[in-house]
């Protein structure tokens, strides 16, 4: 299924067997594919049976993984403050044990990552933008698992690589050290080991002069081993990506999948983040309608700002109703009290026009109302950070969207200093996030800087599970966490564990996907 | 082979007058006005195409090679004076067919370029390129045999290519370009086009280097060094694993290979220490040579301003200070004196901020600025730059770009390689010479270029293709002998 390759890689006995019923109760002529490493060069498609949400569950998995990991990149974080940070977000998504430790999943942790990869793998390899983007990501994963792998596992699993490298025995060694020695600059505290590669390979090494050259051969230094490996990596990642491009057209077929790749690629711009029920905070207090306005500091900008539009105008418009609403129910404010908000907010508005003009779309966002009322349910989600960010651009006069990206830069520095944002260095962090379209960058730049005190006190007491501060990418989670932030006296820690974040982002999320 | 053919004879015709000579003759082929060969292309999926002519050559617009003033000379002057009267002998197209029938080595060339007896891809994939005499190009050609190549030499059959763009260079020899121009800053007996014998040691001393490091760093074994022709050489590499580098590797190679030189300002990029076994090798190849070619014979700060460069580059104001005192007060001193000056004042403890081991390692970039090869690494880096073939006149001087034999490097003169009408004359003279002496038959067992000069030239080449081939036959023996069965069985 997610085979991509000029070759045949199927054997003629694992041909499709076209007959259904033979194919439902066949038995499976390839056995499970064994992972004896930690690391994965993903060379062989997974050719095993899994359930379409293991396909989509595992792919999100991976796709929140190399998000934060860009999200690091955008925010110029160190190597180690990344690997810091990727730590916990890969132990929550990713985890991936050595041999050593005595988990008991290896396998299964091995063969979601190898999956997620080859899915991802198809659902970016549409356009040469996304492939460039997920070749760089996936590189970098694999540079921080690498460096985080044993060492010992390490070495085995570059043994097996089929790169022809071989160490130089202590004779050859002896009789060049010092010419090795003057070639690759080694430092007196450095190990004195080298391998030998066929020059070809090491193009780099040797336009520096970096490495010793005898005959054709390049004698490196195993400091560059890894490097050699990452490069590998990228390399063959980068052919394989073209590769599956070009066969992609033949998936078309499959109305299963193509769907699920479509929004895996989709979730690329702004990860999507689905909204669930604990981001409300109906379970610490129930908010009311009197309260919004006490709430609205702990709001996103672009609620905030729909906030402000609506105080200042007593009025909003349908679409920027529509998501303020949502977000209020996401909130946890029922409809009761929805509805009450909005009568009270659009005071220039006589009862008659209100009931008819705007009532019935509130109950309409709220499923009270509306088509079929079994399938209706719970009416619309409140919407993502990537909803906001794809959706059209809001027209003169409407104010929904994401402020980060409708508002031109000064305007966008002037709302924010209106809400109190005010921070020569946040304010040209901010800038620059938006220039480069990161506006989630921003928005969570804002986010933290505002928190500051908080989000210190909460990582040194250990009060939350580091998964819990990862990139924001809901309006109802910014809300959530901000709120959960600013209240931390109020509300005993041991409340958190239970209805926190801890299980917002991740357990949730795939409810949502239906 | 995916050419389209138009062979329209007639339409040659037409050409201009310089061309006129093309649809009688069986002319030019290579080079000189005719002109060079190049970049092979094997495979040729429509793809990134070779670019225009004006990228390929760019960096060649400095040196005399092709699209510099010199090979139009003769048609410039064409327009106001009679054609007999200015224009040089040797790029007549009487003469020059004369040469490509007569002398030019077509045979070697085609087994150097095809690395067999039979023809094979790789010859018949390679792409020529012409030069006509108003300085056009005529390029994308390329020929299923050694004798097809030397028919079409005649134009009137030449093949039409549409889609010059459909082509994408897969495999060449690894080239180096090496040209006087770049030692201007540092040669005093020439300038621009002109070499003599003193500047040409800069040349011998980079052939050296680079032949040394090419063989063994990288191991290569058939490097060909040629003539330019005028004031430079050429290196053909032809082993396979040089032939298949792509321009990634070619430019890896080539920086390797090119150390950066200091600025007119005397900064430096900065020679990395411990120096790298090459460049500590290259060194040690090139010190004899500094003291005598270039302290001695081009004597580079003789004058004041001159030396004030070498004061630029010693980063030591104590010491250049004192240099600079002990210069005044001594004018007209020579770089051999200046250059022990460094030593001396130092010792008399005039180093301010460097230490003596600093102090060898300034001279010992000076000397590298002074001596280490300085090459047009761009040719090197493409696989589709296009370079003269060895054995073609240059449009210039007439002189023929033979190989250079590196075990006799120092007897190389570049003044007395024969010109194309030598050549000539030298044919007619042995006919005459031997005008009673030999019989008939005799005689016609004699080529025309074992009348001449060219004769230890072609020779000095064919021994080194036929190395070539042998050890190219090593490796395909079994499918070559396929080959030629399959040949063999399809003649007459």
């Amino acid at each position: 299924m997610l085979a991509a390759t000029s070759a045949p890689r199927i054997a003629p006995n694992k041909r499709t067997v076209l007959d259904a019923r033979k194919r439902q109760f066949a038995k499976s002529t390839h056995g499970p594919e064994e992972y004896p490493h930690r690391l994965n060069f993903y060379v062989v498609p997974p050719s095993g049976d899994i359930a379409l949400e293991q396909f989509e569950e595992w792919a999100i998995a991976r796709l929140k993984v190399l998000a934060e990991l860009e999200s690091c990149q955008f925010r110029n974080r160190t190597p180690a403050e990344t690997e810091e940070y990727m730590k916990p977000v890969l132990d929550k998504y990713m985890r991936l044990s050595s041999n050593a430790s005595r988990s008991s999943d290896i396998e299964g942790e091995r063969k979601r990552d190898h999956y997620s990869h080859w899915t991802l793998r198809l659902a970016f390899s549409s356009t040469a933008d996304l492939r460039q983007r997920f070749a760089r990501l996936e590189a970098q994963l694999f540079k921080l698992r690498m460096q985080s792998d044993d060492t010992r596992e390490r070495q085995e699993f570059i043994k097996t690589l089929p790169m022809s490298w071989e160490t130089l025995s202590e004779e050859e060694k002896a009789t060049w050290l010092d010419q090795l020695k003057a070639a690759t600059n080694v430092k007196r505290d450095e190990e004195e080991s080298w391998f030998k590669v066929d020059w070809e390979k090491v193009p780099g090494l040797v336009e520096r002069r970096q490495c010793l050259l005898k005959k054709g051969t390049a004698y490196v230094h195993v400091r560059e081993q890894q490097t050699m490996v990452l490069n590998e990596f990228a390399r063959q990642l980068e052919t394989g990506l073209e590769l599956s491009a070009r066969f992609l057209p033949r998936m078309d077929e499959d109305n299963r999948l193509s769907p699920i790749l479509h929004h895996l690629s989709q979730s690329f711009v702004a990860p999507d983040a689905g909204y669930t029920e604990s981001s409300s905070i109906g379970d610490i207090t129930i908010p009311t309608a009197a309260a919004i306005d006490g709430l609205a500091q702990h709001f996103p900008l672009c609620m905030q700002n729909l906030h402000r539009e609506l105080r200042n105008n007593s009025h909003l418009k349908h679409f920027g109703r529509l998501q303020y609403t949502l977000f209020l129910k996401g909130i946890g404010l029922n409809l009761q009290e929805c509805i009450l908000f909005w009568r009270k907010s659009f005071k220039l508005i006589a009862d008659d026009k209100f009931k008819s003009d705007y009532l019935y779309n509130i109950r309409h966002a709220y499923g009270d109302v509306g088509g079929d009322s079994n399938r209706r349910g719970k009416g619309y989600t409140p919407y993502s950070c990537q909803k906001l960010l794809t959706e059209p651009a809001p027209s003169a006069g409407q104010t929904h969207g994401c402020p980060y990206r409708t508002y031109s830069p000064d305007n966008l520095l002037t709302l924010l200093q209106a809400v109190g944002v005010t921070d020569r260095a946040l304010l040209q962090g901010v800038r620059e996030d938006v220039g480069k379209q990161r506006f989630h960058i921003a928005c969570n730049r804002v986010f933290e800087h505002g928190h500051k005190g908080q989000l210190r006190k909460v990582k040194e007491e250990g009060l939350w599970a580091a998964g819990d501060l990862d990139t924001i990418l809901h309006p109802n989670t910014y809300f959530k966490r901000s709120f959960l932030l600013k209240n931390l006296g109020k509300i005993k820690a041991g409340d958190l564990g239970v209805d926190g974040p801890e299980s917002s982002s991740g357990g949730g999320r795939e409810k949502m996907e239906e | 082979m995916p050419h389209a053919t138009s062979p329209s004879p007639e339409a040659e015709a037409t050409m201009n007058v310089e061309d006129s000579h093309m649809t009688d003759a069986p002319a030019l082929p290579l080079e000189a006005e005719p002109s060079s060969d190049l970049a092979e292309s094997q495979e040729l999926p429509a793809n990134g195409g070779t670019a225009n002519l004006d990228s390929i050559f760019d960096d060649d617009d400095d040196d005399d090679e092709y699209s510099s003033s010199a090979p139009r000379k003769p048609e410039d002057s064409l327009q106001d004076i009679p054609q007999q009267v200015s224009k040089p002998k040797y790029s007549s197209p009487d003469i020059l067919r004369q040469f490509y029938q007569r002398l030019f080595p077509f045979r070697p060339l085609f087994q150097w370029l095809n690395h067999s007896p039979t023809p094979q891809p790789d010859f018949q994939n390679r792409e020529f390129a012409f030069v006509l005499p108003g300085g056009a190009y005529i390029r994308y050609q390329s020929f299923a045999s050694a004798d097809l190549f030397r028919k079409h030499v005649n134009p009137r059959d030449r093949k039409q290519l549409r889609k010059a763009s459909a082509f994408r260079p897969v495999m060449k020899e690894l080239v180096f370009d090496i040209d006087m121009t770049d030692y201007d800053p540092i040669r005093t007996c020439c300038s621009g086009a002109a070499i003599c014998n003193k500047c040409w040691q800069f040349i011998t001393m980079a052939v050296k280097v680079v032949d040394t490091a090419l063989r063994e760093d990288f191991g290569f074994q058939h490097i060909l060094w040629v003539y330019s022709g005028r004031r430079g050489a050429h290196a053909w590499i032809s082993d396979k694993r040089a032939r298949e580098m792509d321009d990634t590797k070619r430019r890896s190679l080539a920086n390797y290979l090119v150390l950066a030189m200091g600025n007119e300002q005397g900064k430096r990029g900065g020679i990395r220490r411990p120096l790298h076994p090459h460049i500590d090798r290259s060194l040690k190849i090139l010190n004899p040579y500094f003291q005598t070619d270039v302290l001695a014979d081009q004597d580079p700060w003789a004058s004041t301003e001159q030396a004030d460069k070498i004061l630029q580059l010693l980063p030591d104001k104590g010491l250049t200070t004192a240099l600079q005192k002990k210069w005044d007060s001594m004018p007209g001193r020579t770089s051999n004196q200046r250059w022990a000056d460094i030593d001396a004042v130092a010792e008399a403890g005039h180093l301010s901020t460097m230490t003596a081991k600093q102090l060898v390692e300034a001279k010992q970039d000076i000397r590298l600025e002074y001596t280490y090869p300085r090459l047009d690494a761009e040719v090197s880096k493409k696989l589709n730059h296009l370079l003269k073939s060895p054995f073609v006149v240059h449009p210039g001087t007439g002189r023929v770009c033979v190989p250079i034999d590196t075990r006799d490097l120092e007897a190389f003169d570049p003044l007395s390689v024969p010109t194309v009408t030598e050549l000539l004359r030298e044919i007619d003279e042995w006919d005459n010479e031997h005008k009673d002496s030999m019989s008939a038959d005799e005689k016609a067992k004699v080529q025309d270029w074992q009348k001449t000069r060219l004769k230890g030239y072609v020779e000095f080449f064919r021994g080194y293709v036929a190395g070539l081939l042998k050890e190219e036959n090593k490796g395909k023996r079994g499918r070559e002998e396929d080959v030629a069965a399959g040949a063999d069985s399809m003649e007459f």
